[in-house]
């Protein structure tokens, strides 16, 4: 009955019998029960759920899964190229596409500067360089000890309190060198600043 | 609803504004809530309710008022008075000085007259004023009556008469005239039809799009449904850049409410008229805002271009005729339709009617979001309402149009804004950035800078984006690291010409931009790099790096 009634719901969805014998699973068990495991899986596959599988979603569905996850790893993007029923080659070629995707995994802290054009103009390279040198990271990477990333991007809408930096999620407008140094060492000290 | 019930909405809201006697505008926009625009906004509430004065003061949330360099920016109603750089306790002072004794906190308040006098808000004109997240107070301010006129009195037929009359050219770049596209989409006999409205804003450093989107966001809805009447399109999207979380929920939310007034969707406002908006996400990609690499990446691919023709308005998504509109040129529809093409078109030079609104920043005195009238002149733009240079510095350039546009120097600064004069001073006017550089700023250096980011952002379809871009770059890593050659003027120049004629989309057409205006206009630096090694403004080390001249 159960089945009839899934199939029934489902039946313009081009999926398999035991994947969705899975999903349907996943999506009528308890709340408590969901909680015990790793939701997150669950949380994605609604979310591709209520975009009927189509390809065309791929990127609302890779958002969602970096929402979920704070990065799309090898694993998550096998997962997504599955469900959709897309090549996995298509899919990694969309998310590498775009910058705004993770595909490694983050460190603990994040400090993001912004290189647009007036930040730069007002001096951001000088302070990008500077974290590089005191923390000993390239722009793009991670410490080895994967407790500070160092991301540079193109603008993030603050340009009139230029330069940005966004340290953890705080955007810091008017920023030099050694505010965010300071910044930055009192985040791997474990103080609030 | 019916049309009849927008109409008395509009006047129960007014109504109820009436009954206040002081409003205090909040600008919780992207660019003041770093700085704690929420805390104030609250501080506010606060301070009203200790005050006692709630029923004759609202503190309402607003978008943007314009002076992103000074927020958080607070408006209070009426005379306008602008208090800067607002703090929670700074609030309790205003609202007992200002709404409760009736006396404005002089020594607060934003000096600077200039930089709203030269300025004409036609677009922003409800920015800062009304609470984005409430469409009572946009229609209190005559929204959706433009639409409402459409569905009651026009014809498709008539609304794009009154856009082709009032000479609006798209504000996403091109400049094409929207009158001729529209008319284009609207012959196209098949469906569906579909309208994609362009905010991606990749150009680091231009802000104008998202903040429109954040302080009026209906106007952009309200635009995009009568371009849906005119063109008889039956489902719109929202490119909107991820990177913009606070105009996605703003737009997210717009959409909900007027969905549930029956403004979007089936038989809208009880006519036979119907329309669907949905929103879609961008990933940063500077690319993706090419009107063929839209369609690509709305449709969950890689943003792509793609050879025009066919142009979109024949086939665009899933092959289906597509009208792309830029969101600013969509919110200045309604007003056309209100007011009228012969109105608007009287707004601005004779060539480029109405206004644009540009974000002002880099080496200025009063940074932030301004919307100009076409034609006005860059001088005026940055030293009447930018201020001038700040610190005593000598101007050097401006550039204007983003990463592919011009460095002009200050012998051009009399040029108008308009299409035609600022193509043929070899900038663009790109979706508006206006960024001021001073003498502390190389321009070899600057040009690098730009040929960075295109190199970083060319998609890789097409050679001469791909390898030119990549030479030229070279080039400049061995200019700026001290063993450039005389030759190398030469071979910046050729190169640029074959990727501006030969590249896929505007993108490679453009980049080459900055290179070729700053040869033209600071070809001076350039020697001084080349034979002297020498850099006026300090910027470049000459030490040659191997590994990046040959990467
Ligand atoms: C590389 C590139 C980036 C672009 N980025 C944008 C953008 O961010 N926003 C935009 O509205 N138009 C952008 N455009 C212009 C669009 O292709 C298109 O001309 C515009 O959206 C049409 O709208 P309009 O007629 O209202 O100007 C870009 C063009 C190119 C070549
Ligand atoms: S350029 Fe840095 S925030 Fe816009």
């Amino acid at each position: 009955m159960a089945l009839l009634y899934f199939i029934y719901k489902n039946r313009s969805v081009p999926y398999s019998v035991v994947q969705r014998k899975a999903l349907f699973k996943a999506e009528n068990r308890r709340d408590s029960e969901m909680l015990k495991e790793d939701n997150r899986k669950v949380m994605l596959e609604k979310t591709i759920k209520e975009h009927q599988y189509q390809a065309s979603s791929l990127l609302e569905i890779l958002h969602k899964t970096q929402e979920l996850y704070g990065y799309i790893n090898k694993d998550l993007l096998s997962f997504v190229a599955e469900s959709l029923k897309l090549p996995p080659s298509h899919v990694y070629g969309v998310a590498a596409f775009y910058n705004y995707f993770r595909l490694k995994q983050p460190g603990e802290h994040v400090v993001t500067t912004c290189l647009g054009t007036a930040c730069y103009v007002k001096g951001a390279e000088e302070i990008i360089s500077a974290v590089e040198k005191e923390f000993k990271v390239q722009r793009g990477n991670t410490t080895a000890d994967g407790r500070l990333s160092v991301f540079i991007t193109r603008c993030i809408g603050a340009c009139a309190m230029a330069p940005s930096i966004v340290v953890d999620d705080e955007v810091i407008g008017k920023a030099t060198k050694e505010i965010i140094i300071e910044r930055i060492k009192l985040l791997l000290e474990g103080k609030k600043p | 609803m019916k049309p009849a019930d927008i109409i008395h909405l509009a006047e129960t809201e007014l109504d109820a504004q009436r009954s206040y006697k002081h409003r205090i505008n909040v600008c919780c926009s992207s660019g003041c809530i770093p700085f704690g625009a929420l805390k104030v906004l609250k501080a506010f509430e606060d301070a009203v309710k200790e005050f006692g004065v709630q029923k004759e003061c609202k503190v309402a949330r607003t978008g943007c008022i314009g002076t992103c360099s000074v927020g958080p920016a607070v408006m209070i109603e009426p005379g306008n008075y602008l208090y800067q750089s607002v703090t929670p306790e700074k609030a309790r002072e205003i609202v007992r000085d200002h709404v409760v004794l009736g006396l404005p906190v002089k020594d607060m308040l934003y000096g600077s007259k200039a930089y709203f006098e030269k300025q004409h808000r036609l677009v922003m004109k409800n920015a800062g004023k009304i609470d984005p997240y409430r469409i009572e107070d946009y229609i209190a301010a005559g929204g959706y009556s433009a639409l409402v006129k459409c569905l009651i009195k026009m014809s498709p037929k008539d609304v794009i008469d009154e856009v082709w009359l009032s000479g609006l050219r798209g504000r996403g770049g091109a400049g094409f005239k929207i009158g001729q596209k529209w008319t284009f989409v609207a012959r196209a006999h098949r469906s569906p039809k579909y309208i994609v409205a362009n905010l991606d804003e990749g150009d680091p450093g231009v802000f104008a799009n998202r903040t429109l989107a954040e302080a009026d966001p209906h106007a952009i809805l309200e635009g995009m449904l009568i371009a849906a009447y005119a063109t008889e399109a039956n489902k719109g999207y929202i490119y909107i850049r991820a990177e913009y979380p606070l105009a996605v929920d703003t737009l997210k939310k717009a959409i909900d409410k007027a969905k549930a007034m029956n403004l979007i969707g089936q038989n809208i406002l009880e006519t036979s008229f119907s329309f669907d908006i949905e929103l879609r996400l961008g990933a940063g990609a500077f690319v993706a805002g090419e009107e063929t690499a839209i369609l690509a990446s709305v449709e969950g691919n890689r943003a792509n271009p793609r050879p025009r023709p066919p142009y979109p308005a024949a086939s665009g998504l899933w092959k289906s005729p597509t009208l792309i509109d830029n969101v600013e040129t969509l919110a200045n529809i309604p007003q056309i339709i209100s007011h009228g093409g012969l109105w608007f078109s009287k707004i601005g030079s004779p060539t480029c009617s109405g206004t644009k609104c540009f974000s002002l920043t880099g080496k200025v005195n009063n940074p932030g979001l301004i919307e100009v009238p076409m034609g006005i002149t860059l001088k005026e733009v940055i030293y009447d309402i930018g201020g001038g240079v700040p610190d005593n510095k000598k101007f050097k350039a401006v550039l204007v149009g983003g990463p592919s546009g011009g460095c002009l120097p200050d012998t051009m600064l009399d040029l108008p804004i308009d299409y035609e004069s600022l193509t043929k001073a070899g900038a663009i006017m790109g979706s508006g950035g206006i960024v001021v550089i001073d003498e502390d700023s190389c321009m070899v250096d600057t040009a690098k800078f730009f040929i960075d980011f295109c190199v970083e952002e060319s998609c890789g379809k097409c050679t001469p984006c791909r390898v030119g871009l990549h030479k030229i770059q070279e080039t400049y890593a061995r200019i700026i690291g001290g063993v450039g050659k005389p030759e190398d003027i030469q071979f910046l120049r050729s190169s640029c010409g074959y990727i501006q004629e030969a590249s896929l989309c505007g993108l490679g057409q453009t980049a080459p931009n900055p290179v070729l205006t700053t040869m033209r206009y600071f070809g001076n630096e350039y020697n001084e790099h080349i034979l002297q090694k020498k850099c006026a403004a300090g910027k470049c080390s000459f030490k040659h790096n191997v590994k990046e001249a040959e990467i």
